[in-house]
């Protein structure tokens, strides 16, 4: 550290964690609002839904690491050792997603039923 | 600290006469419990990450999963049909705590001792309301609902029907419900008393079914992996007060890295709440 004031750093902070609580607001009503519970009768594809959640909680996770984790403030060979393992975790979380999709068709072709493919509507 | 052996400003170990093999310097510019706490947070990143996509692996391999908005829809206070919002709460609060930490952090780098305390106080009041949301909620889903490891009373329909009888709770005989719409299975007597009800489309037109339980691997998730998150959030309160008790006792004071014990802590403690955001995603929004 050293690079901001006192000052500047609490200020920083405090804007973190502003634009953190909007971002979860936004989120829970995205949900609400995609899953009919707000305007009535009102339904998002599953797909929009979830990358628009995804991607709101990825802009959280880089608030929190860059800024309250202070990873912006760190040097860069750090930054890459803790930060690309990561990215495994992306090909583990489609395989794995592939999986078990897999898994639903084998239980819906042994049972000789119809691939049942529900999506939650609004009540 | 190290910066006699940074003279070029990049984090490449130096081979010349020995210089940083040794001792005494730092790589990448980190003290090693610094680097050893974020390599921690790593490997423990991995650990919730791989339940977590069991999580979404068992989800997606079965034909219905209950619906959270369902679920997750009480209030302390006797309210119901209040969709996601408890778990919100639980969210700010969360975020609440790593902003005080982010706070006693910055008291660190001052040097002020009070300053210190005081934030981290209001961090581990904030980890300790977390902990009661989550007993609160843990206690309403197996008191109130039944819902345990091995049996999930949350289901969703996957045909279109009407209802042969009432529940005595939100459901009352004759009520039309259509495929995709969630259920709770309530008890009477300590018994499941799932309600029968006739289908009216598709291929089962006319058959009077029962309400099933849903799947099992719900409740065993949620309990376990909300559980694991529960047991890091416990652990960082037990360790902020201690680091806390030990500011205020002055023993950071005399430290050659000052308050650094702190900014490990808070390390720590945002990753609990970063792994918050995922469990919220993926269980609560998704």
């Amino acid at each position: 550290m050293g690079h901001l004031s006192y000052e500047q750093s609490k200020s920083l902070a405090t804007k973190t964690i502003v634009i953190l609580a909007i971002i979860t607001v936004a989120e829970v009503v995205f949900a609400l609002l995609g899953k009919g519970y707000i305007v009535e009768g009102l339904h998002f594809p599953a797909f929009l839904m979830g990358s628009v959640m995804i991607v709101m909680s990825i802009v959280k996770a880089y608030l929190i690491i860059y800024e309250f984790m202070h990873m912006k403030y760190e040097v860069p060979g750090l930054v890459k050792t803790v930060l690309l393992p990561t990215l495994l975790l992306v090909w583990a979380v489609i395989a794995f997603l592939a999986e078990g999709n897999y898994w639903n068709n084998s239980r819906a072709a042994n049972k000789n039923a119809v691939k049942t493919e529900i999506s939650d509507t609004p009540k | 600290m190290a910066s006699d052996t940074l003279a070029h400003g990049h984090d490449v170990a130096h081979t010349n006469e020995g210089g940083s093999w040794k001792g005494g310097s730092e790589p990448f510019k980190a003290s090693y419990g610094k680097l050893m706490m974020w390599y921690f947070l790593l490997s423990d990143a991995f650990t919730f990450a791989g339940f977590l996509i069991a999580y979404g692996t068992l989800r997606f391999s079965v034909p219905t999963w209950p619906v959270p908005d369902f679920v997750f829809s009480t209030f302390p206070g006797g309210f119901h049909h209040k969709p996601l919002l408890f778990v919100t709460v639980m969210t700010f609060i969360l975020l609440a705590s790593s902003f005080t930490m982010v706070r006693a952090v910055q008291e660190g780098h001052q040097e002020n001792r009070s300053g210190v305390v005081k934030w981290m106080l209001w961090t581990i009041v904030g980890g300790i309301a977390f902990l009661g949301c989550q007993a609160w909620e843990w206690t309403t889903l197996m008191g109130a609902e039944h819902m345990t490891i091995k049996q999930n009373p949350f289901g969703t329909h996957t045909e279109t029907g009407v209802y042969l009888m009432g529940d005595g709770h939100d459901i009352k005989e004759g009520d039309a419900f259509k495929a995709g719409d969630s259920y709770l299975i309530h008890q009477h007597d300590g018994k499941f008393a799932p309600l029968q009800y006739k289908v009216t489309e598709g291929p089962d037109a006319g058959v009077i079914k029962e309400q099933q339980m849903g799947p099992k691997a719900f409740g065993a998730l949620f309990f376990f992996i909300t559980g694991f998150h529960g047991f890091h959030v416990l652990s960082g309160v037990a360790f902020l007060i201690i680091i806390c008790l030990n500011a205020a006792t002055g023993l950071y004071v005399q430290r050659k890295n000052g308050y650094e014990m702190v900014e490990k802590i808070g390390l720590y403690w945002h990753f609990v709440d970063l792994v918050w955001v995922f469990v919220f995603l993926c269980f609560y929004l998704l």
